[in-house]
């Protein structure tokens, strides 16, 4: 079996052997320089477009203190923060301000956004991380089990649980989950990251303090804590990973009906290889190039549904400190946070490319 | 292309079935087909309901009191008020009724807007390539990349500065959607651009003399915007989603301006706290609906465009000239042009 496996995961016609020969070590980095290097044009773009937009409206000082100071504490502002100058110096100052990693200070509270993506995106990187792990169990097997019964009427179920898990937004999801388990039947907390309680209990931590409530809780050592913590993950994680499942699901299932066509299947399935395996590792695997290439691209989605769930659960991660920040219309932080994520999302997207690179050859350059 | 020519006077096809939807309708069948026909129902039901709103509402969107004085905050659904009040004391059956017209106004603005520019920029970008096209490109995939959310809050901001007026609010909201889906039109234009470009008839139409301008547009474009009845499903569903996603981050219509379901959601946290439940489920339900229905049709129509993915008749029942179509140009389904259905949403 083991001299077979091989064969069975490469379906496709072999690799011409002048761009084999160059030897695959080599290969995969000089791909993954040019995929980073590809990285600097995709921030400087977004960056550009984030600023262009916000400053088409005016000075951030105006926005945010317009009406509430005179015009001349305004015009002192202004001078001070040099947001008189012209445009152009100050969007080159900028750029060079986010190559060296400063993305600039909040007005409201005085706060720099990289301290933000301390504080809060620890909160942010715990709800996607508990959201992908219910995306994982509940999408990937459901798809593989739709693809297998393609057209049968547990594939017709699947499906429109799929199509409904897209077309409810997250938002919905969270407000009904959060009526039917926290009001009605008072099981699980109403929102908020962990009691009061747990969240004095882990300032005891000093340095030691993650951020990342469940490191968190392990570190007090206290099961209470852990369960605490656990409990107010669950709605927050099932409404944003139910929608991740749903398009996991479909994807899955496109790409392994995709696969599950090829002859080598047959040629498996001749030599008596289970249904079970079949399905689970000879149209998987082959497929899963797509699948991994689609996720990479959900982490935008990800990011962005976390946004709208926090706001429902009052999770005070990025997401909410964005809000918030935009109700005080304090548009540096908003620019900040903005551009901080367009770095996360080029930085994750660029992770992705290369572990669908390690897996299929093919897709290097 | 050419078989597709020959094929087509043979069997007399009329106008009417080969309307882009209706000759899907006929290609498909089984589950398909029944997925399709459901799709279309509800569609059919949400824009008949958004445009006879006025008559249908039994009171205004804004709406405080009639001639029996206040409705009252939070009245539970029956009597006067069958979906009962909102915590600002809006009839809610008023407001999801009024809301679909505000849906169904965002969404031609945004998809028409979207659909100029972005197929423009996709065909100007394809067919003459060079550093404008690399140029493009390279914009459009950093958007593309991006969360279409936070991008849609950006546009909002800058196009309506946070409050707006009825037909204001919806231009900016239909903006702030069109900023993200240009780069979609763009790229699934452009890959198809980039291909009909190297067909042969393209080619004679040069040497016939024709000018770029109208090998553009006559040749180019009309075999290329085969696939936009499918993307425009799918973007409708989606900028139902990020218009409510938009109201319910508070960037959205102001109340006194439309109706608009996001927005109702987001003043219904804190009345799910407190167990009152009419005031989200019922605008959040319009929202499922109107998605579900429409990306039920976006989803048949993409799946009967992909060979892979199409269910086929019976071998008994011989293929129609219809069943022959594909909602694809040459019946063929090229990665490069795949249409990355339901992603990049928020």
């Amino acid at each position: 079996m083991t001299s077979t496996a091989p064969a069975d995961l490469d379906p496709v016609e072999p690799i011409p052997t002048a761009r084999r020969s160059r030897g695959s070590g080599g290969g995969l980095l000089r791909f993954i320089i040019v995929r980073f290097l590809l990285i600097i044009p995709t921030i400087f773009i977004l960056v550009t477009m984030v600023f262009v937009l916000m400053r088409s409206i005016g000075d951030p000082i105006t926005a945010a203190l317009g009406g509430r100071l005179s015009h001349d504490q305004l015009a002192e502002r202004i001078h001070s923060a040099g947001y008189d100058r012209p445009i152009l110096v100050q969007y080159f100052e900028y750029i060079g301000q986010i190559f060296t990693g400063n993305f600039g200070t909040a007005i409201s509270d005085g706060r720099p956004v990289t301290e933000l993506l301390v504080t809060y995106g620890a909160a942010t990187l715990e709800l996607a991380f508990y959201a992908l792990i219910i995306a994982f169990i509940v999408g990937i097997p459901l798809g593989m089990l739709a693809a297998y019964l393609r057209d049968k009427w547990p594939d017709a179920i699947l499906r429109v649980l799929a199509i409904l898990a897209y077309a409810t937004p997250v938002f919905f999801a969270g407000l009904l989950l959060k009526l039917v388990f926290a009001v009605w039947l008072k099981v699980l907390p109403v929102a908020g990251r962990a009691t009061t309680r747990t969240e004095l209990d882990m300032t005891r931590l000093g340095d030691r303090r993650t951020g990342i409530y469940l490191i968190d809780a392990f570190q007090l050592g206290s099961s209470a804590a852990i369960g605490d913590v656990l409990q107010h993950a669950v709605l927050p994680g099932l409404a944003l990973g139910l929608l991740t499942a749903g398009l996991f699901l479909r994807l899955v299932r496109t790409n392994v009906i995709g696969t599950l066509s090829m002859d080598y299947v047959d040629a498996a399935r001749s030599r008596g290889v289970s249904e079970f395996r079949l399905v689970g590792t000879h149209a998987y695997k082959p497929a899963l190039v797509p699948i991994i290439t689609v996720m990479g691209l959900q982490i935008a989605l990800l990011l962005g549904g976390a946004v709208l769930t926090e706001t429902t659960f009052e999770w005070k991660g990025l997401g909410f400190k964005l809000t918030e920040y935009l109700s005080a219309r304090d548009f540096v932080a908003v620019q900040g946070i903005v551009a901080l994520l367009a770095v996360i999302v080029a930085l994750s997207n660029f992770i992705v490319d290369i572990i669908a690179a390690i897996i299929d050859p093919r897709v290097r350059y | 292309m050419a078989t597709l020519a020959t094929d087509r006077p043979r069997r007399r096809v009329t106008l009417w079935q080969r309307l882009p939807v209706v000759r899907e309708l006929r290609q498909s069948v089984g589950l398909q087909r029944g997925m399709l026909i459901v799709g279309l129902v509800i569609t059919g039901i949400f824009v008949f309901i958004a445009i006879f709103a006025p008559v249908l509402a039994p009171y205004g969107f804004a709406q405080l009191k009639d001639e029996n004085g206040l409705f009252g905050a939070q009245v539970p659904p029956g009597g006067e008020h069958l979906l009962g009040t909102t915590v600002g004391g809006f009839d809610v059956l008023s407001r999801v009724i009024w809301g679909s017209q505000t849906a169904l106004a965002v969404i031609v603005v945004a998809v028409i807007l979207s659909i100029f520019a972005g197929v423009f920029l996709g065909l100007l970008s394809g067919y003459l390539g060079g550093w404008l096209d690399r140029m493009l490109v390279v914009i459009a995939d950093a958007v593309f990349a991006f969360p279409s959310l936070l991008l849609a809050i950006v546009a909002a901001i800058v196009i309506s500065g946070g409050q707006s007026s009825l037909w204001g609010g919806i231009v900016a909201a239909a903006l702030s959607i069109t900023v993200v889906f240009i780069p979609q039109y763009f790229r699934l234009i452009r890959a198809e651009t980039v291909r009909i470009k190297a067909e042969a008839y393209v080619e004679s139409a040069k040497v016939v003399g024709s000018s770029t301008g109208r090998i553009m547009f006559r040749h180019v474009l009309r075999n290329a915007t085969r696939t936009l009845p499918l993307i425009f499903t799918l973007n409708s569903s989606e900028a139902i989603l990020t218009l409510a996603g938009l109201g319910f981050l508070g960037f959205g219509i102001q109340p006194t301006a439309a109706a608009e379901w996001g927005y109702d959601l987001n003043r219904s946290i804190s009345d799910v706290t407190s167990g009152i439940w009419w005031t989200s489920v019922f605008p959040g339900l319009a929202i499922v609906l109107v998605v579900l229905g429409i990306t039920l049709v976006g989803e048949s129509l993409n799946d009967l465009a992909d060979p892979r993915l199409r269910t086929r008749r019976k071998a008994t029942v011989a293929p129609t000239a219809d069943a022959e179509v594909s909602a694809m140009p040459g019946g063929t389904y090229d990665d490069s042009v795949d249409i990355d259905t339901l992603e990049a949403r928020p």
